[in-house]
């Protein structure tokens, strides 16, 4: 089995060369044959591809330690369920889930894209071929997961401990859906610049495949956040730590691409940005790629002494990006730009969005990649952290969130304003009020947090106004507006969907950081502790073994008004002796949507144990939001015109818009 | 050292190997003047612990990030400002050890990256909305009189 997954990855790589050679001349020739022969090797492509990670996991299912891979990373006594994720737990087998997820997105575009032109569709997937014809050679040639031992160990290393966790199983498959994901607009970008035109259906494929991306990669972001707020033991939940920014980076830049490919769908205006954002999305999901597999983060050092596979996904990069960014110097002229528009318009709220996001994006690149361009230019070491993020991300985003209320409100072409403002008169009382109540009634409210909550609200309320406005609140008679309602767009759900979601989101965010308490202090079993209003007893540690673990588990007792217990929390501190490393199981107990938090720290020789106990006030809230702009995307993906049934209305709109430019 | 994870790929950074974790501050460090140890928890927060990835003192429990805390709070009791706290830690450990860097000529593109960017983007938006014709939206004489006949009819 193992060997047929080699095998089937080296038969992948081959496949992916002709995909990317085969289709891209037919394309040139205009012979229709070359350019079929695209679809059915990237879906063979597909099929090997999932062929080798299903060795790949069976080794892992069966504890094969005479795969070097599975020798380093698995344990024979591991629950299946971390066996399994202990497949994709590790640099070679998460760079074969990587080309997966990549070739599986390829194999879509190939079965699905018959409605596309002919040319578009194999230069895509000459493209695609390209991608992972590079990520095949990397993985072969640096970080092959079929090496064998011999002999065979009798025992593996055990999966690193921390990583023994359900977050595994969802984190990485949902952050790399998102970050490859985004490869098919970037597919779709270099392909209408290799053509040199961009049609109506090129815009029309590439928003239902940018909302896909952003929709997974919103989720991989708030599961990774969420894995890290409870398996951490502090319960911090975002550390602009360079590694999430490497996520965050095609977030935001696939955020404003989101927002591009609307204007250039509707109104083919902006055509030549968004084809240019789509590129840099991707090459920032490339960058991330290189930042956490070659090393360079940990110091531009250790880069250096084990150069091989950071040289070459950083050849990677310089080869797409660089040759994707020269392509569009070349050629962007050719495209024409689209549509006018008057600067109070939709459109215009678009751009600015934009502007706002490109530069958000742009700061938190600089500010991950100073640190290591000083020291690689200057010897001269700095750090980047959080306090900088503060104060530089956080200004650029306040203008653009007060702003996002408006940009729904504002008709295409020509808005207006003043209409638009008095439609969000309601809105913005509402969040005025819950500045007001904040600010003045609860007691240690900053003007951070009242100012936050407020916007938070504002956010909120103006996706409600958007939705209202639309159905015809305060116009209509309630049965019409109940029909209308019930008539909009899925679109515009997902639109107020997805506001909404942000405004949950930095809900959560505000009341945690402003109202949020902690107590760090020794316990011992029998005592009790107030955090904020809530009482909590030490029942006592409670040794307990694991199957792969042993641990001490602490109870405590959630003690309600009456005196009686409520409910029970539990914190363990794990020991894995494998790898001699101890973790912290955090204990959450959720109210409501607020959370009551603790971790156990070192025990005394007396009993005591260290407890660090917090109380995070509306949570739940910030990843809450996260699904629910999930929950946005996903009802666009519904909208009408980009359900399965419209192909062959598509195609008719398709071929009834001329190309707009000529070469 | 205690595990760095983050929110993005973090599988994939923990094959360095980083592992185990326990409780940063501890009960024995603080200072028993609360609004001492509010000021020593605010300075931990933009201290760096240099053996860790990206990690505050405040988060780290290694025991090079427990010197620094008890450092810290040693200045603090002797009556030093929170200035010239920070400049104690830095004239020991060096810049590196600052969260947030200084405003100086070094870090000049750092810290003004997005305002340059922001303006600048601002001006080729104007730029390029200029150089396009201007939209046209009053009506000529003959379409006014064609919709006020359409509308009249």
């Amino acid at each position: 089995m193992v060997e047929t997954g080699h095998f089937a990855l080296v038969l992948a790589f081959a496949l992916s060369l002709v995909q990317m050679i085969v289709p891209l001349f037919g394309a040139r020739l205009n012979n229709q044959r070359l350019m079929a022969v695209g679809g059915p090797v990237a879906i063979t492509g597909f099929a090997l591809t999932a062929l080798s990670f299903a060795a790949l996991a069976t080794a892992y299912a069966n504890s094969d330690f005479s795969v070097a891979s599975v020798w380093e990373n698995s344990h024979s006594l591991q629950p299946m369920i971390y066996k399994i994720t202990g497949t994709w737990g590790n640099h070679e087998g998460s760079m074969l889930l990587w080309v997966l997820i990549l070739t599986f997105f390829g194999a879509l575009v190939a079965a699905f894209g018959s409605n596309l032109p002919a040319t578009l569709r194999a230069n895509v997937l000459a493209v695609q071929g390209a991608i992972g014809a590079a990520f095949f050679l990397f993985i072969l040639a640096t970080s092959n997961p079929f090496i064998r031992l011999n002999p065979a160990p009798i025992e593996g290393r055990d999966l690193n401990p921390v990583l023994q966790d359900l977050g595994l199983a969802i984190h990485p498959p949902l952050l790399y859906l998102g970050y490859v994901g985004f490869s098919i607009c970037f597919s779709f970008s270099v392909a209408a610049l290799i053509e040199g035109r961009i049609d109506a259906s090129w815009a029309r494929w590439v928003r239902p495949w940018t909302l896909v991306a952003w929709m997974f990669l919103t989720g991989g972001i708030a599961m990774g956040s969420y894995w890290a707020y409870y398996e951490l033991g502090w319960g911090g939940f975002w550390f602009w730590d360079p590694v999430e920014n490497a996520s965050f980076m095609p977030w935001l830049a696939g955020t404003a691409l989101l927002h591009s490919a609307i204007v250039m769908e509707k109104r083919s205006a902006l055509k030549i940005w968004t084809l240019l954002l789509a590129i840099l999305t991707f090459s920032l999901s490339l960058l991330g790629t290189f930042l956490v597999r070659s090393g360079v983060l940990t110091s531009v050092h250790a880069f250096a002494t084990d150069p091989a596979r950071g040289v070459f996904i950083l050849c990677i990069l310089t080869l797409f990006i660089g040759g994707s960014l020269a392509l569009f110097a070349l050629r962007a002229s050719r495209l024409t730009a689209g549509g006018l528009f008057h600067p109070i318009s939709r459109e215009g709220a678009l751009v600015l969005n934009n502007l706002f996001l490109t530069t958000a994006t742009a700061t938190v690149l600089v500010g991950t990649l100073y640190p290591l361009a000083l020291e690689a230019l200057t010897g001269g070491k700095i750090s980047v952290g959080a306090p900088f993020f503060d104060l530089t991300f956080g200004p650029l985003m306040l203008p653009l969130l007060v702003l996002v209320p408006f940009g729904p409100l504002l008709a295409w072409k020509r808005g207006d304003i003043i209409a638009a403002s008095q439609r969000l008169m309601a809105a913005f009382a509402v969040a005025l009020a819950a500045m007001l109540i904040t600010g003045l009634f609860i007691d240690g409210a900053s003007v951070f947090a009242a100012l936050g909550i407020g916007l938070a609200v504002w956010l909120v309320a103006g996706a409600l106004t958007d939705l209202a406005v639309k159905s015809g609140v305060g116009s209509a008679a309630p049965a019409v507006m109940v029909r209308r309602f019930a008539g909009l767009p899925r679109s515009v759900f997902g639109t107020a969907l997805a506001h909404l979601g942000l405004g949950l989101t930095l809900l959560g965010i505000v009341a945690t950081l402003s109202f949020g308490t902690e107590k760090i202090l020794t316990m011992r079993a029998g005592e009790t502790v107030e955090l904020s209003g809530h009482t909590l007893r030490f029942v006592g540690l409670y040794p307990a073994q694991g199957p792969n673990y042993s641990e001490d588990r602490g109870r405590f007792e959630l003690i309600g008004v009456g005196g009686s217990a409520v409910g029970e929390i539990s914190s363990a501190k794990r020991f894995f002796p494998v790898r001699q490393t101890t973790t912290t199981e955090s204990g959450i107990k959720t109210l409501g949507l607020s959370q009551l938090y603790i971790s156990l720290g070192d025990e005394a020789k007396d009993g005591s144990v260290v407890v660090r106990l917090w109380w995070k006030p509306l949570v739940t809230l910030i990843w809450g939001g996260g699904l629910v702009m999930m929950a946005g995307a996903a009802m666009s993906l519904m909208d009408r015109r980009l359900r399965v049934g419209a192909p062959s209305r598509r195609r008719k709109q398709a071929s009834a818009t001329a190309p707009t430019v000529l070469p | 050292m205690k595990a760095r994870f983050s929110a993005a790929l973090l599988v994939l950074m923990l094959a360095l190997g980083f592992a185990g974790m326990a409780l940063a501050v501890k009960p024995d460090e603080m200072l028993a003047d609360p609004a001492l140890e509010a000021r020593a928890r605010a300075l931990s927060e933009g201290l760096r612990c240099m053996v860790c990835q990206n990690q505050s003192i405040d988060e780290s429990d290694a025991d090079l990030a427990r010197d620094l805390r008890i450092l810290v709070r040693q200045r603090l009791v002797a009556g030093d400002t929170d200035q010239q706290v920070m400049d104690y830690v830095v004239s020991r450990y060096g810049e590196f050890v600052l969260l947030k860097p200084r405003f100086d000529l070094r870090n000049a593109l750092l810290w003004g990256t997005p305002a340059i960017l922001l303006f600048a983007g601002a001006i080729f938006i104007v730029l390029s909305a200029r150089s396009r014709r201007p939209v046209s939206t009053a009506l000529s004489s003959d379409e006014q009189a064609a919709l006020d006949k359409m509308l009249r009819d």
